[in-house]
């Protein structure tokens, strides 16, 4: 009884200050248009990135273009999910240096909803407009034997996806606590980590795709379940059911960061400044 | 002769800033070598499927990446140098103060930002670049002329890199606000400099036009220098008259704005 008033308490305090930096950023419209537009064309060049690279060749690591685009598709919108969540995650280090973080200490909210809310940016829908597209565009051009478990994976691993991207942003978050400079090591496995999604996991050395597997389960956003949904063998040898192990790697996942999340905000000492 | 020294004292300046935050020049170490790695995964396959793409063989491919995740924070790529002091004080007044001093203006900021460039360089782009011909095939040269030439395209570069981004900072003279600008320098940058794909495999029209933009001077020059696919002296030529062309553009367009500025009292 006493953990869900506190989750809920942490949601309404999510929701308010997320609407106050949405009522803040809509004071100025026309730049908050110009912001998403913005936003949109720097996210879609990683696709042009892949176009480009079509434009060469008829295959990357054996996987065509509608199947790669199902991949940055799968791997952009879960990541813009979870950027537009918590996003603004990585300001954390500037509070902790500035002391501004510990005026969040003593609000009587949770910690994790008002830093997650800090400096919500609706512009981010961008990022989750252009690979809900891209995906939209994979969904039609892909060749596939649809069954009920197949489509029932692909909102499966949006959701998941977001997930585990969410439990990279509050674990790199905790991190911030011990190394407040190093915010951008959390870039290497957030922004890295879409980026790497977004190319067939064939493409990558063994021991690099064992480590995004098993040590860091970045693979189970999208390349596990879509390598089963497009009928491609997965380059490592994983137990049968695999493809559908997504939900329980993501709630392992935000269990394990939720307690570095914990042990990182006990551990804080005030700049004093 | 004091003007000398004075900029050597604001290049050291800006040197010593940079150096301070240790901790995140590591992360950022950490992050351009995964993303280095990632890169040079996917120019792999690339490369495998499409031998030669762009004039490069696989190594040559490598190599280019490395090169681009050394030059991405010197070159400040993706911005993020002294245009965002400088546009901040621009918007906020502080720039009559600067008009005021015995000192240019784009001299001043040159030599802080060649003082940021060389610490970017060796803090935080010479471990990943080492790091990838650790473990990954390279093209590297083995006789000192053309590490040397490197060195020349590198000081061009820079140059070029300053070039750009003080027009972009000077903008905000009349546009008062530089986060539009610094969103399309940062498109521009990543983009038109090669550090998605290098711009010799551009296709078509497209390739000849990043080619010919003042960007190309910044990773593709020093890239084709370093691994003797270009005459140094033709590199050398297309980066200076970039440099010359978009430093005299930021001199005539700093003695525009300063003939506008109205510094409001209060």
């Amino acid at each position: 009884m006493e953990e869900l008033p506190r989750w809920r308490e942490g949601l309404r305090a999510y929701g308010m200050i997320a609407g106050m930096w949405i009522r803040s950023s809509m004071a100025y419209r026309a730049s908050f248009v110009i912001t998403v537009f913005g936003n949109l064309l720097v996210t879609g060049l990683d696709f042009v990135t892949i176009l480009l690279m079509f434009s060469q060749v008829h295959s990357l690591g054996g996987w065509s273009l509608p199947e790669v685009a199902f991949l940055y598709g799968l791997s952009a919108t879960a990541f813009g999910i979870s950027d537009l969540v918590l996003g603004s995650m990585d300001v954390l280090g500037a509070r902790i240096r500035d002391g501004s973080f510990d005026t969040l200490l003593v609000r009587p909210a949770p910690v994790l909803a008002q830093i997650g809310a800090d400096r919500f940016a609706l512009r981010r829908l961008g990022r989750i407009t252009q690979g809900g597209l891209v995906l939209g565009y994979a969904l039609l051009h892909i060749d596939v034997n649809w069954t009920v478990g197949k489509l029932l994976l692909v909102p499966v691993m949006l959701v998941c996806g977001a997930a585990i991207f969410g439990a990279l942003f509050v674990a790199g978050a905790a991190f911030q606590i011990l190394a407040q400079d190093a915010a951008e090591v959390q870039n290497a496995f957030t922004y890295g980590g879409t980026t790497l999604l977004q190319y067939p996991p064939a493409v990558f050395g063994k021991d690099f795709l064992r480590g995004v597997t098993f040590m860091l389960p970045l693979a189970f956003v999208n390349w596990v379940p879509a390598s089963y949904v497009l009928g491609r063998p997965y380059p490592l040898d994983l137990p049968a059911g695999a493809a559908f192990a997504s939900p329980l790697v993501a709630l392992a996942f935000c269990a394990l960061a939720g307690l570095a999340w914990r042990a990182g905000l006990k551990s804080y000492t005030s700049t004093g400044s | 002769m004091g003007a000398g020294r004075l900029y050597a004292a604001v290049a050291a300046g800006g040197f010593r800033r940079y150096a301070t935050y240790r901790a995140a020049t590591l992360a950022g170490v950490f992050t351009n070598t995964v993303f280095g790695v990632v890169l040079v995964y996917t120019y792999l396959a690339l490369w495998d499927e499409r031998p030669h793409l762009g004039g490069y063989d696989q190594a040559q491919a490598v190599t280019y990446v490395w090169l681009g995740q050394c030059l991405y924070a010197t070159l400040a790529i993706q911005g993020g140098g002294f245009e965002k002091d400088l546009m901040e004080r621009i918007r906020t007044g502080d720039i009559a103060v600067d008009l005021y001093r015995p000192a240019d203006l784009q001299l001043w900021w040159l030599a802080s930002d060649f003082g940021r460039a060389l610490f970017q360089l060796l803090g935080r782009g010479v471990v990943p670049f080492v790091f990838g011909s650790l473990f990954f095939p390279m093209a590297l040269p083995s006789d000192v002329m053309s590490w040397a030439a490197l060195l020349v395209a590198l000081l061009l570069a820079i140059l070029v890199s300053f070039g750009i981004r003080y027009l972009a900072a000077l903008s905000v003279f009349w546009l008062m606000d530089g986060m539009g600008i610094n969103q399309a320098m940062m498109i521009l940058g990543i983009f038109c400099s090669g550090m998605v794909l290098p711009l010799n495999a551009f296709p078509g029209v497209l390739g000849d036009v990043v080619r010919a933009l003042p960007w190309a001077a910044q990773i593709q020059m020093p890239a084709d220098v370093l691994m003797g696919k270009t005459d140094p002296l033709d590199a050398y030529a297309f980066q200076a008259t970039w440099a010359v062309v978009l430093l005299t553009a930021g001199r005539l367009m700093q003695s525009a704005a300063t003939r506008r500025v109205v510094v409001q009292g209060g």
